[in-house]
């Protein structure tokens, strides 16, 4: 693969780091000039997404711990709700055409994370609503 | 919608995400930032939806109405006592999501852009796997976790010889089948490794009691996070990459906490056990020869009545006996007498985090009336009256004086500092960690024997009359 093509791919796939990939393909093709067209500077798209992975894991650990103790219950309640975000991959298999067992897979976990979804989001709504400021 | 626009929508929903975390920093924050979660999900949802080359919307439909319904009335129906178990329910079905997207990934590479069936490229292989195995873990793991807490399965350790040992080996096996599955793209070691997994996960939660439930809980969680990332990974998409992290991040400090709250490592809790040994030796040894003084509830009435400061520690046992709302009945009676009552909840009381706090504020008790450990722990000199409900093991000083206590380190509720101690406890048994408590002797202490929600109610009665 040429350095503008796994560019291109990266900035595909993390769209928040757009910037930073035209900045690698800047690079790359520098180091590519450098080492005489030897495409050996190019950064896999991999790092991008382990880079976005590391930095989300700081955000979640600076978020949490601000978290009051008194509502750990409904933190669970909602990251539970929130991790059935990988409703997107059920979907992306379930609405394929033609794929036979892929597809009832997809539909299976499609179902499984729908539970998680309503359910995660409405417990922790009853939850929170019993945290409203009471009339004395 | 282009990829792009897709990747774009992601990036805004992760944002959501992070918001409805950062809207719990308060109570009066937190109703504002569940909103932001479901609109977080609902962008992801809608985005993927759109995703060009998407077909089959009924059965899609059909999907999520099935699953959406059946979420919504469990949800709606729930009692709040039961709510540990809610969420290790629902932690085993995001698991078990993650299985069937993996396998998903497997048939159909070519749906997540990552390759050609028999040739997908061996990182993504190497994610999928990962994603697999932790789904599995996170399934069948909170599946013994939901039965021990719902009681189905008894709540004491299960140890057998070599435990350890078996799931070292398992734990190898495994990592050896994924290495074999990266290289081979075997269907077969793809469900081997599943199979395996699943194992694994239910026989790392069977040794762990009952009451170390809130860490496995927490931990779950966590797993489920990091199975929703390695799908992220294999699938090349930001937000569950983001997602995963976030709620990954989010149980793992939640498991941090409540072993702090135990003064018991992670490895410690994890290897089980706890609770079992020498336990049943040590709580019959000293009570005979001991007196301890018993009241009644007119007892307790009058002393509460008298008093200018109370402070109440709630347990399990008062999730257990539902005694919350006759609790706050006598709080708001006691209130009306000029009592001041406040309430202090140690980290690990209930069985899972913050469970006190829900079932006190499901009774309609004022959040600013509930305090955590390090907010109370000084006013239990200037109280008059501590009513211990349901709690045991997190009062007794045995964790700050007795150097060969199985609890020795573990910060207590100083309540044995306070003038009079009232224990609300259907026996002289000793709590979870199998150590008396020498609280039940002292002359300032008086217990109540009886269910925790009767005792409260006849306290109600007696300070009416």
């Amino acid at each position: 693969m040429n350095p503008s093509q796994v560019a291109e791919e990266a900035s595909r796939l993390a769209a928040g780091a757009t910037s930073l990939a035209e900045q690698a393909r800047a690079f790359a093709s520098r180091a590519a000039e450098a080492t005489g067209g030897i495409s050996g500077g190019a950064i896999d798209p991999f790092l991008f997404l382990l880079a976005i992975f590391m930095l989300a894991c700081f955000v979640g650990y600076y978020v949490v711990w601000n978290v009051t103790p008194a509502l750990h219950s409904p933190l669970m309640a909602v990251t539970n709700a929130v991790s059935s975000v990988i409703i997107v991959g059920a979907l992306l298999a379930a609405g394929l055409q033609g794929a036979g067992f892929a597809s009832a897979m997809g539909f299976l976990a499609v179902v499984l994370a729908s539970v998680n979804i309503f359910g995660g989001f409405i417990v922790t709504q009853r939850m929170l609503q019993m945290f409203k400021k009471k009339q004395k | 919608m282009s990829a792009n626009f897709a990747a774009l929508f992601y990036l805004v929903a992760s944002v959501c995400f992070i918001l409805a975390l950062r809207g719990l920093s308060s109570p009066e924050t937190s109703r504002q930032g569940n909103m932001f979660g479901i609109a977080g999900m609902a962008i992801a949802i809608l985005a993927t939806l759109l995703t060009p080359g998407m077909s089959n919307y009924w059965l899609i439909l059909l999907g999520v109405a099935i699953g959406g319904g059946a979420g919504a009335f469990i949800a709606l129906k729930i009692n709040m006592t039961a709510l540990p178990q809610l969420v290790a329910a629902f932690h085993s079905l995001v698991g078990l999501a993650a299985v069937f997207v993996a396998a998903a990934a497997l048939y159909a590479p070519q749906a997540f852009g990552i390759g050609l069936p028999g040739h997908i490229k061996p990182a993504s292989l190497v994610e999928m796997s990962l994603g697999l195995a932790i789904g599995a873990i996170t399934f069948s793991g909170s599946v013994i976790a939901f039965a021990k807490l719902q009681g189905i399965m008894s709540g004491a350790p299960l140890i057998f010889p070599q435990q350890h040992k078996l799931n070292l080996a398992l734990g190898i096996l495994l990592l050896v089948l994924i290495a074999l599955f990266v290289t081979t793209e075997s269907y077969v070691l793809f469900w081997l490794i599943a199979f395996l997994a699943f194992a694994l996960g239910f026989l790392l939660i069977v040794p762990i009691g009952g009451a170390d439930m809130p860490v496995v809980v927490s931990m779950l969680n966590s797993y489920s996070g990091w199975a929703a990332a390695g799908i992220g990974f294999t699938i090349g998409n930001l937000l569950l990459i983001v997602t995963g992290a976030l709620v990954g991040a989010s149980g793992a400090i939640l498991s941090y906490i409540m072993c702090k709250g135990m003064n018991r490592s992670i490895f410690n809790v994890l290897l089980g056990g706890f609770g079992t040994e020498g336990g049943a030796a040590a709580a019959g040894g000293g009570a005979k020869d001991r007196t301890v003084k018993a009241g009644s509830a007119d007892d307790a009435a009058f002393i509460m009545k008298n008093a200018g400061k109370v402070i109440v520690v709630p347990g399990y046992g008062m999730a257990v006996a539902q005694a919350q709302h006759a609790l706050r009945e006598m709080a708001d009676t006691l209130k009306k007498e000029g009592v001041q009552v406040s309430y202090a909840i140690h980290p690990v009381a209930g069985r899972m985090p913050g469970h006190m706090n829900v079932l006190l504020a499901e009774a309609n008790v004022p959040y600013d009336e509930v305090f955590e450990l390090e907010e109370i722990n000084h006013e239990f000199s200037t109280a008059d009256v501590v009513y211990v409900i349901g709690a045991n093991d997190v009062t007794n000083p045995a964790a700050k004086t007795d150097r060969t206590s199985a609890i020795y380190g573990m910060p207590i509720l100083e309540v044995d500092k306070a003038k009079t101690v009232l224990f609300v406890k259907r026996s002289m048994a000793s709590g979870y960690a199998g150590v008396e408590n020498e609280l039940f002797f002292r002359t300032n202490t008086m217990m109540l024997f009886g269910d925790a929600k009767k005792m409260t109610e006849e306290i109600v009665q007696a300070l009416q009359h």
